[in-house]
């Protein structure tokens, strides 16, 4: 370390924003990503893609294509002859139906950018030479480019085993009397609503490194994926090789954000290539590739009624959810992701009485769906935010007044979804965030300057999915617990496994501090291993805001019983009871004024084992599991957004932005701040900028950094960000997850806040990303009266 | 056609035989293996790429490197000491948690390095216009913005405390 780390004020590691241990070399360009990683004799890949949204393939030609100079070898799917990658879940035909995903497209293409084949050169130059030299014939079948078009009558079929084009179908909850509490409410309010498909754009593109390996009989594949162990899974199955044959190990990764949390077909076609040719292949995608082929995400529509009483209470929740996954349901978790989260889910913070959902996955010619950042959530969360407000507009009640009358504020809550929240500070996230804003005078200006607007966002985020909450998803591949072995070597410092990923989030630094705490030693003596297949036990990667959570908490436990066995030791070396020992918070175990250092008990574990107690083997290791029993841990916040719109140009400025989060207890505040900005900062892209938009023939019309606006330090706002603190009850340490909510509220506080200075106009905008012309057009129609009244 | 060039990288002298096509960014990373310059476009507009090219951050991805004959090419490389302590932007990086992933890090860097060289008074406004023009997927961009501003007003209260000494 380059600086004295400093402790939390209670003399812990967790609580303290000490320096991170990833900094120093990813500050000096020593970091290690995929595109890093050079092996002897390596080749390089790049794959022949379609051109059609959606056609049967007549023909695959490759012949011209191996003799490009420079290339060295192209395979099709018949070349290769791998397995499908499938994704299931466990309901009846008529709720979910499975398809497969080819690692390379067979007999028909369904969307533009399917990998058809994998050319191999001798340099990546030589390797787009060769691609272009292939001639692929098709013959073009109906695309079907939306969801209205996939559902509609007669449309054609993506997949022909799929009948309207419906991959999942879920009714769900339907609370009796739901009918007749809509017909006698005094106040129903309506939202329709579409939200735009989104690329979660990791900065780092996907890759891979892989290379078969005679001495250790592995096929040994680097890339940077969020779920190692299931891209081993799927790449044993698919190549025809033994788990054991296969070495997954994740470098450093430029981000992730769900699109790396799903087994990619490129990967597996790299490493089935590498392994064919016997020499090391690299695959790097290029940015257009990540913007039209790799995974998207978000596009849904909503129809929703929510019944309220003249209070403004709400009485019943009525939703339709559709949602546009592409062409293929992805691996582990299915085109259900995103229904199965809106319709598990919705509700959110409030108490809703009565509940009904439909969800439904469909499929169509685009780029398919992985999970990203908050999955359904900042969708669902919009969607509910926006009933509170046209609710508020409606009765006339303040919108903060009335979601505070609706807020959960008695805990543990079993909601008319089935799931009971554990304890957050939902009214009292509300209370403060309007505190912030009125502290700063906001209020006050939007009283005086008509363009000014102010949205509140408030939601809960269940973030510790343990494998029974994934199970009540009828998951037929659960995810949920971790696992995480720890050693103490001689000298008195440790490796811990994790089965999460840190790719951004600083595990290396946090999981360090939890480990240290437990044990009494600094954290820079704790080393975090993972992100290896043949080094990690077994693991279901970083996703769903569960690292901390469930990871934290496992390697809490190993740590707590390798503390233990440090007693046993130690008690036996004394001579005194296990009882009367304990860590004493500086590298050592006492009994009374007694005392020896874990280098100490080390030396005998390790050098002097016959010293040892009969019963306990040599060797210092432990280890430990966690899972979530109940239905998970629930963070929760409310954002605020105060923005000015300009009448020129349509143009939304975000004047200020207040984030109320509450994640228990934040393990490293300052960690916890990153990711609360920069998820805002990805929720804020959704609501105003970004979009893959798709042509009637399927052709993506972002292919470029020209075509797709990622916004940039000019437009994101500073965060103001206020912590509350209500410990999770049954995590280490009581902290909640804290990977995704800045994600989740954003859009919804945006929206809001544009609404709200759309206020004057009689116009109200309830789609994402928010068309900047409609806010020109409402404006300036708005302005008319005025013009003519001269 | 190959082409034998000679550049000047982080003050050292390379001999190349290279592609005329082949960009600056992949010479850097892949024949002289300073990979800590990254690639998140290779179109012009992520920044990841950026370098020094005489001092002025330039997009590595966009040049050729036959174009930088007879330059001074700097890369993230050359920030730290050669013990690994870091120079005063970079530890301002870890102190304001201006970096998550770390991918477009050292782009950061160098387009900060570059732009506080020519001005060092910028104020915090004009250190985001400038930050702006790199492209961040993970911090959303404040504490960024928070690390350059601190890097320079450390660097100006230095500065006056020199001049300050030499007027007393
Ligand atoms: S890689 Fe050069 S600007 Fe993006
Ligand atoms: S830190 Fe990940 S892209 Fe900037």
């Amino acid at each position: 370390m380059t600086r004295e780390p400093h402790l939390h004020r209670d003399g812990t590691w967790v609580g303290a924003s000490v320096p991170r241990r990833e900094d120093p070399r990813l500050l000096t360009g020593r970091g290690r990503f995929v595109d890093d990683i050079r092996l002897p004799g390596m080749l390089h890949a790049a794959f022949v893609r379609s051109t059609e949204a959606h056609a049967r393939i007549a023909s695959v030609d490759l012949s011209a294509v191996r003799e490009v100079p420079g290339v060295v070898a192209a395979f099709s799917a018949a070349d290769l002859g791998l397995h499908d990658i499938v994704a299931l879940l466990d309901r009846p035909l008529h709720e979910f139906v499975p398809t497969a995903m080819p690692v390379l497209a067979k007999d028909k293409v369904r969307f533009v950018g399917e990998p058809i084949a994998i050319v191999v050169a001798r340099d990546p130059y030589a390797a787009e030479d060769g691609r272009e030299a292939a001639v692929v014939e098709y013959e073009p079948l109906p695309p079907i480019t939306s969801d209205s078009a996939a559902l509609a009558e007669g449309a054609a079929l993506v997949h022909e085993e799929a009948p309207r084009n419906t991959l999942v179908d879920v009714s769900l909850f339907a609370t009796e009397g739901i009918d007749e509490v809509f017909a006698a409410a005094h106040t129903v309010v309506e939202v329709r609503a579409r939200t735009g498909r989104q690329n979660a754009l990791p900065l780092e593109t996907r890759g891979a490194v892989a290379e078969w390996d005679d001495r250790d009989e592995q096929l040994r594949v680097h890339t940077c994926t969020q779920v190692p162990h299931q891209v081993r899974t799927v790449l044993a199955a698919s190549a025809g090789l033994d788990e054991k044959e296969v070495r997954v190990i994740v470098p450093d990764m430029g981000g992730g954000f769900g699109l790396k949390c799903v087994v990619g077909r490129e990967e597996i076609a790299t490493a089935a290539a590498a392994l064919r040719l016997r020499k090391p292949v690299k695959w790097i995608e290029d940015r257009s590739e990540a913007l039209t082929a790799s995974f998207l995400a978000r596009e849904q529509r909503y129809t929703v009624r929510a019944a309220f009483d003249a209070d403004g209470r709400i009485q019943a929740l009525d939703a339709d959810v559709v949602c546009d996954m592409g062409a293929y349901s992805c691996y582990p978790f299915t085109a259900g992701i995103e229904p199965l989260m809106a319709s598990a889910e919705m509700p959110g913070v409030y108490k809703v009485p009565a509940y009904r959902v439909r969800g439904r996955a469909v499929t169509t010619n685009k780029a398919p769906t992985a999970p990203y950042r908050g999955v359904s959530r900042p969708q669902y969360v919009m969607v509910m935010e926006r009933v509170m407000e046209k609710a508020a507009r409606a009765l006339g009640i303040d919108p903060v007044e009335l979601r505070r009358r609706n807020v959960i504020t008695e805990f543990p809550y079993r909601g008319v979804n089935d799931v009971t929240y554990d304890p957050g500070s939902y009214k009292e996230s509300l209370d403060l965030c309007e505190q912030v804003l009125r502290d700063e005078g906001w209020f006050d200006r939007r009283g005086s300057d008509p363009a000014i607007g102010i949205g509140f966002a408030c939601f809960s985020e269940r973030t510790g999915y343990g494998s029974g909450a994934f199970a009540q998803r009828k998951m037929a591949v659960v995810p949920g617990f971790d696992v995480s072995e720890i050693r103490m070597d001689l000298d008195g410092t440790v490796s811990v496994t994790t089965g999460t990923l840190s790719h951004g989030q600083s595990h290396e630094t946090t999981m360090a501090q939890i480990v240290a705490d437990r044990l009494g030693i600094p954290y820079d003596k704790v080393k975090i291993v993972q992100g290896d297949t043949d080094r990690v036990l077994y693991g279901w990667g970083s996703f769903a805001s569960r690292s901390i959570t469930i990871g934290g908490s496992a390697a809490a436990a190993s740590a707590e019983k390798l503390g233990e066995r440090l007693r046993v030791i130690a008690a036996h070396l004394m001579d005194v009871d296990v009882e009367s020992t304990e860590l004493d918070g500086a590298g050592g175990v006492r009994a009374g004024d007694r005392r020896l250092s874990f280098t100490e008990i080390a030396e005998v574990a390790y050098l002097r084992s016959h010293l040892l107690p009969k019963d306990v083997e040599p060797g210092l290791s432990a280890t430990a599991s966690f899972d979530v029993g109940g239905d998970g841990t629930f963070s929760n916040a409310t954002h605020a957004a105060v923005v000015r719109l300009d009448p020129g140009t349509g143009g939304v400025e975000i004047l200020r932005y207040v984030c109320v989060e509450d994640c228990g207890v934040a393990i490293n505040p300052k960690v916890v701040e990153g990711q609360a900005r920069g998820g805002i900062a990805q929720g804020i892209a959704g609501a105003l900028f970004e979009e893959v938009r798709y042509d009637d023939a399927g052709q993506p019309l972002a292919a470029s950094f020209m075509e797709y606006k990622v916004p940039t330090a000019a437009e994101i706002p500073d965060v103001r960000i206020e912590h509350l603190e209500t410990p999770c009850a049954f995590t280490a340490n009581g902290a909640k997850g804290a990977g995704e909510g800045g994600t989740i509220g954003a859009p919804a506080a945006v929206l809001n806040a544009v609404n709200d200075a759309l206020r004057h106009t009689g116009v109200e905008l309830d789609d994402t990303p928010i068309p900047r012309e409609a806010i020109f057009r409402a404006l300036e129609r708005a302005a008319e009266p005025a013009l003519e009244a001269r | 056609m190959i082409q034998l060039i000679e550049l000047t990288v982080n003050g050292e002298r390379h001999d190349l035989v290279v592609e005329p096509r082949r960009t600056l960014v992949d010479v850097l990373r892949h024949d002289l293996g300073l990979t800590g310059t990254h690639v998140g476009c290779e179109h012009g507009v992520c920044g990841a790429c950026t370098v020094l090219v005489d001092g002025a951050p330039v997009r590595a991805c966009l040049v050729f490197a036959v174009q930088c004959e007879k330059t001074d090419i700097r890369t993230v490389e050359s920030l730290a000491d050669a013990d690994g302590t870091l120079s005063d932007l970079q530890q301002s990086f870890a102190d304001h948690h201006g970096l998550q992933c770390g991918f477009c890090t050292p782009g950061m860097l160098m387009l900060a390095e570059g732009f506080l060289a020519e001005e060092p008074d910028a104020t915090k406004e004009e250190i985001r216009d400038v930050v702006a023009a790199n492209l961040c997927r993970c911090t959303g961009y404040q504490t960024i913005v928070e690390a350059v501003d601190a890097c320079a007003r450390r660097r100006r209260a230095a500065r006056q405390e020199v001049l300050g000494r030499s007027a007393s």
